[in-house]
């Protein structure tokens, strides 16, 4: 059965400063004497035309570049906003996962927190009555059940919101990038009952830029570009599709991405000691560069750099923090890594993730902001990602 | 488990609008939201707070206390009877109410972004919430009228039975603006400054300190716009037997109907957009 149906759905969006009260009424005054029209060229088209349909115990995975349409689509898709164009229909009980424990009050106890963010997510109360031992079990806080949530850590507050939502059995589960905040013990549970609520036969949607997760948990993939499907599939050949069309390596003028405070304006990768355009070989050192502005002042302001290999494996992933960069006053910066010749012969993209280093919200976390082929001999292993050449020493026991 | 049963009926998010569920209706599904929500903001209030329930009483009590030396002992208005106090404090009743009921509605929206951005519910559940906490507040307050009461020697008759009706109404009406303000204000944030005068003088426009009785005619129509002004009125002669206000209750009556009916219109026009605007 059909759990999901979009038909020309779009969306748009006004751009540009709200509208406070006084210049409300006088562009209504003036609209009304004919003076003035409308402005068409605010306009931004978040979505346009799209249509798919999910059925039960399919799990689409949408892709996309920042400013896709990904968080528009599920946002309609549960209802939080209305599409300007089109309709789309759900059947059944619908979950939304946007974020994870909305409506907690810090000074709420635990307790109190399940039964108000159950609700605020549809449960009855009979509901969350007769799950509440299992939730929580499920988000580990027994012993600070009564004690008010701004005491506990971050992780443990983001274990008992997702506790909440996990049990909450709807016949849709809609889920966004929740899995960029949290440690890997709470992206791991996560994960499991994503996979089990689809083999349950529940209808899951499923944005993410980890990929790899992705395509595990996904039936199907929805490829938005620029507020269109580009292309529906498998999500192993959508993954791979995407991750090698990539943005254009070498770019100038306008910024490939902006978002907040940061703009990145080129980003580069080149074999160390030779000339930028020629190709790229297994056993040449990598040069990655990314050519990025800081609008604002970002206190802790963080740049991690990242490779996946077209199996959608996150091979390498490095942070700034990690290796102790400068206070980022705003100016343009250029952030470089080394890759020694350690990787496989195959298709590579380069990641990028911009954003505070203390938690909260990436400003950007794109994975394909350049893509590379490493050529030359893969030595008759082609599974593997990483070639070291270890020795392995052998005794007679 | 998904039910294989009988088809599930879609429900539909599309850019026309389509038929919607009466208020009621609405109201009715997601009692148990607005219960929580409302039981929220009651132990939010008194979290931490020593004195607890006691801070409840403190708002009416200074106001009368201030409004029987300026306008009994000072200006010596008529209080219809009945002893000065006493009216004042049911007129208080009902304006406290009504005064926290709209400020905490017309912030409900925007005090929790993350409610309507990031999740959905129905969103008239909100201002519904907002309404609710401070009923806690009004029945204290009523214990406070009962025992001012019966100190005083008032005694209510069978206009006591009208209570229930006394109270829908201003209920109803609080609801009404309460819609008009939360929607209005996830657009223009004006709202929050507007509402602390323009609740200062609605409370001089409404008979809480003094009687309108002396009005008549234009005078009295006029006044009577006021929705408060009849809540009030209402209130007096159910809870303490003062005399029937007359047909002036009918205008008042009117404009809460008026004011519920086109704030719900411009709350479910408005809902739409709120997690864009917002």
């Amino acid at each position: 059965m059909d759990r999901i149906e979009l038909d020309g759905v779009g969306k748009r969006y006004l751009v540009g400063d709200q509208k406070s009260a006084r210049e409300a009424i006088t562009d209504g005054a003036l609209r009304l004497i004919g003076r003035r029209r409308s402005d068409a060229s605010s306009e931004f088209w978040s979505l346009r035309d799209v249509g798919f349909t999910v059925g039960d115990g399919e799990a689409l995975g949408i892709i996309g570049r920042n400013g896709a349409g990904k968080s528009t689509i599920l946002k309609i898709i549960t209802r939080i906003t209305s599409p300007t164009t089109g309709t789309s229909r759900t059947r059944g009980r619908v979950a939304a996962l946007l974020e994870v424990g909305t409506g907690f009050h810090p000074e709420l106890t635990g307790r109190e927190n399940i039964f108000l963010n159950g609700a605020i997510l549809g449960m009855s109360r009979r509901d969350i009555l007769s799950r509440f031992d299992d939730i929580v079990e499920f988000s580990g806080v027994q012993r600070f059940l009564d004690t008010p949530v701004k005491r506990y850590s971050s992780g443990m507050g983001l274990r008992l919101g997702f506790s909440v939502a996990a049990h909450l059995e709807p016949d849709v589960l809609v889920v966004d990038e929740i899995l960029a905040v949290g440690d890997a013990e709470f992206q791991r549970k996560c994960l499991g009952r994503m996979e089990e609520a689809e083999k349950e036969g529940r209808t899951v949607v499923f944005v993410s830029h980890d990929l790899d997760s992705l395509t595990r948990i996904c039936t199907r993939g929805l490829w938005l570009e620029a507020g269109r499907v580009r292309e529906t599939g498998t999500p192993k050949e959508l993954v791979r599709e995407y991750l090698t069309s990539s943005l254009v390596s070498e770019h100038t003028g306008a910024a490939l991405i902006s978002a907040g405070p940061v703009a990145v304006h080129s980003t580069r990768v080149m074999a160390k000691g030779r000339p930028v355009e020629s190709a790229l070989l297994r056993e040449d050192t990598l040069t990655i560069e990314v050519d990025f502005e800081l609008t604002e002042h970002v206190p802790d302001f963080d740049i991690a750099i990242y490779l996946t290999s077209n199996r959608a494996v996150r091979v390498i992933d490095e942070t700034l923090r990690d290796s102790g960069g400068p206070r980022f006053t705003p100016g343009c910066y250029r952030a470089r890594m080394d890759v020694p010749p350690i990787l496989n012969v195959g298709e590579y993209s380069v990641g990028l993730w911009c954003g505070p280093a203390s938690g909260g919200r990436a400003f950007i976390d794109e994975p394909a902001v350049a893509s590379f082929t490493l050529n030359g001999s893969d030595r008759a292993r082609p599974s593997r990602a990483v070639v070291l050449d270890l020795p392995i020493q052998v005794e007679t026991l | 488990m998904p039910s294989d049963a009988a088809p599930v009926p879609w429900t539909e998010n599309s850019a026309h609008r389509r038929h919607q569920e009466s208020l009621i209706a609405v109201l009715w599904h997601s009692r148990q939201l607005i219960g929580y929500l409302a039981l929220r903001d009651i132990r939010l209030r008194y979290r931490q707070a020593a004195l607890g329930v006691v801070w409840v009483l403190v708002q009416p009590i200074a106001t009368v206390v201030v409004f029987t030396f300026v306008f009994q002992r000072l200006a010596g208005v008529d209080s219809e009877g009945l002893p000065y106090p006493l009216f004042a404090l049911t007129g208080m009743l009902a304006w406290t109410y009504f005064s926290n009921a709209t400020s905490r509605a017309s912030e409900v929206l925007v005090g929790n972004p993350n409610l309507v951005t990031k999740v959905y519910f129905p969103r008239l559940a909100a201002p519904a919430a907002g309404l609710l906490s401070p009923v806690v507040d009004l029945a204290v307050s009523s214990v406070l009228l009962a025992i001012l009461a019966a100190y005083y020697g008032v005694w209510p008759g069978w206009n006591l039975l009208a209570a229930p009706l006394w109270l829908l109404w201003l209920l109803a009406t609080t609801l009404g603006v309460g819609l008009w303000l939360s929607a209005i204000n996830v657009r223009y944030r004006d709202v929050r400054h507007a509402l602390t005068p323009i609740l200062q003088l609605w409370l001089f426009a409404s008979p809480v300190a003094y009687s309108a009785s002396a009005l008549s005619g234009w005078e009295d129509l006029i006044y009577s716009l006021n929705p408060v002004a009849g809540i009030i009125e209402f209130g007096r002669w159910s809870l303490l037997g003062a005399p029937w206000p007359g047909s002036s209750l009918l205008v008042s009556a009117c404009t809460s109907v008026f004011i519920l009916v086109t704030g719900l219109a411009y709350f479910r026009r408005a809902e739409r957009s709120f997690a864009d605007v917002i």
